[in-house]
């Protein structure tokens, strides 16, 4: 058994996510490697060497990785994957986009965002928006797999000391090109590493209004985020959606206001540890999740919440 | 320009799906099955691209049971103008479907492939990656904004933490995110006109495709289920409990 582990990063620093993903390998095995794929990313493999119990950090730094084009990495993974029995990535957007292609390429069906390491071939994984939980069986030889990041604890950062090695083999498919990115700049967390969720729901009644909930997530120091109505609703883009086709988050407290409580958003947010739930509605289904639930006007209940902190 | 739109028949998002009493599947006896509704956006764009100009024929495609009639049937009606329907008892895995959808890009040649970023039934997230990967495309998937210009695509895309715009060079496989546009409502003469349009019907094997499962299922269960907690009186009462009781907040 030996297990590919691939670092999700930015060419400067190893995201943190993809420490969830070296604890559902550790699950598997532990013959652990990480392959940082990117441009002039040595810091990241600096780190990448520094998470306990990895094996070896295998660089490709080549500036085809720049910015993750699908098209120029799942060949890359495919190549140096094909001598692994595992390949695993933290279930982000990016990994979501690059390696279904490259188990297509090595023709292997990958398995999307496992909760659970059975054995080494079978995996439990949420369908039908969480409604339900499947236990599969996979007979590919190599396994591809995408990791549920709140399923699994990160690994320690620290403490190990893994060899680098460079990858020099370089793909550059020339039928895809990066324009641009607009990354929206923010002091708050990050939703899916925040300890603390604020969501606002149909409920808010506008865009503007959330700005009760900005100002609330600021004194708390937490992540906002919003359900699927918000977000269908134009009240706020999609980035801040939480939900089976969103984010799925699992912070210390999540607070959830003005959000009936659809299955598509819980099956995005109930392994939190704590839930709060804000509703003029005591039948929204939201509260048969809440720890704490509070029957009220949210325009009431939010600036006394604020001035309460 | 010939766009290809695959769309997939799915249970109907408002259905709560429950495991069979011996858990070995779900149970999907007598539910309602719709178009799944990111495949619907994916239509949407196509017969936008038609009404702009960008695109002269739109095909849909879709795998699956005889029953997909009715979904390629609601593409007809939206606005594509023939149908393809690759027919099988079996339920494929998404690289199964990538490599029929393959062999229909390689028949039909389209210069754009519009499909859902997920089905709402397996969650997978996976069909267009591959089918990009097999047909050697460029990929943008979760598309938020898509433009045909001279011989390219020029895509945003929505990532963790914001917009991502790539351009790709046709053919190009585009998957649409929720933001992409806002679906019509398919109006009864479209539907009725819909009725007459062609529907074309192969099978895997006519396609040469092998559509043997990789994976199987072992069990399906319900998820763990979380305690309802305590109504609090109001604002003071939660503010302590979190700070006193939870001590999530200090």
């Amino acid at each position: 058994m030996s297990i590919l582990v691939i670092a999700e990063h930015d060419n400067s620093s190893l995201n943190v996510a993809t420490l969830n993903s070296v604890t559902a390998a550790q699950a598997i095995g532990s013959d652990i490697d990480i392959l940082v794929v990117g441009a002039s990313c040595q810091d990241v493999a600096t780190q990448a060497a520094q998470v306990a119990g990895i094996g070896k950090v295998l660089v490709a730094d080549n500036s085809a990785y720049a910015n993750a084009l699908a098209e120029n990495v799942a060949p890359l993974i495919a190549e140096v994957g094909a001598g692994y029995s595992h390949i695993l990535a933290t279930a982000t957007t990016t990994a979501k986009n690059i390696i279904p292609r490259a188990a297509a390429l090595m023709d292997v069906q990958a398995i999307s965002d496992i909760s659970a390491v059975v054995s080494a071939d079978t995996f439990k994984r949420p369908i039908y928006a969480g409604n339900v939980i499947a236990t599969v069986q996979s007979s590919d030889a190599i396994k591809v797999l995408t990791v549920r990041g709140t399923a699994f604890d990160a690994a320690a950062a620290e403490g190990g000391s893994a060899s680098i090695e460079a990858v020099a083999s370089a793909h550059d498919s020339g039928v895809s090109s990066f324009i641009g990115e607009e990354v929206a700049v923010s002091d708050r967390p990050e939703l899916t590493a925040a300890e603390i969720v604020i969501s606002g729901g149909r409920g808010m009644g506008n865009g503007e209004n959330f700005d009760m909930l900005y100002s609330i997530a600021d004194k708390l120091g937490a992540a906002v985020g919003a359900s699927r109505a918000a977000v269908d609703a134009g009240f706020v883009p999609n980035d801040m959606q939480v939900g089976q086709t969103g984010k799925i988050v699992a912070p210390d407290l999540y607070v959830a206001v003005g959000i009936s409580g659809a299955i598509q958003h819980l099956a995005g947010m109930k392994d939190s540890k704590v839930i709060v739930a804000i509703n003029k509605d005591e039948e929204a289904p939201i509260f048969s999740v809440a720890d704490y639930g509070l029957v009220a006007d949210l325009f009431a209940a939010l600036p006394e919440f604020e001035s309460a902190l | 320009m010939k766009v290809l739109v695959a769309v997939k028949r799915v249970v109907d998002y408002n259905v709560k799906v429950r495991p069979k009493s011996d858990n070995t599947d779900v149970d999907l006896a007598n539910v309602k099955m719709s178009i799944n509704p990111f495949c619907e956006i994916a239509v949407e764009e196509a017969v936008r691209l038609k009404e702009k100009g960008v695109a002269t024929e739109i095909v849909a495609v879709s795998v699956g049971p005889q029953q997909s009639q009715e979904q390629l049937r609601t593409a007809l009606a939206l606005g594509a103008d023939r149908a393809i329907l690759v027919s099988t008892d079996d339920v494929l895995e998404p690289l199964a479907i990538a490599k029929c959808l393959k062999a229909v890009c390689d028949s039909e040649s389209p210069d754009i492939i519009l499909m859902g970023k997920q089905a709402i039934d397996g969650d997978n997230n996976q069909t267009g990656q591959m089918l990009a990967a097999l047909a050697g495309y460029g990929q943008a998937t979760f598309a938020s904004e898509l433009s045909i210009d001279g011989g390219k695509a020029t895509v945003v895309r929505e990532i963790d933490g914001g917009l991502q715009t790539v351009a790709l060079s046709l053919p190009a496989l585009v998957t649409a995110d929720l933001r992409l546009n806002e679906p019509r409502y398919a109006s009864l003469p479209n539907i009725m006109k819909a009725k007459k349009k062609p529907l074309d019907t192969s099978t895997p094997a006519d396609l040469g495709v092998d559509t043997a499962a990789r994976v199987s299922l072992l069990g399906v269960e319900l998820p763990a289920e979380r305690q309802a907690g305590i109504k609090v009186e109001d604002v003071a009462m939660l503010v302590d409990k979190l700070k006193n009781e939870a001590k999530v907040i200090s």
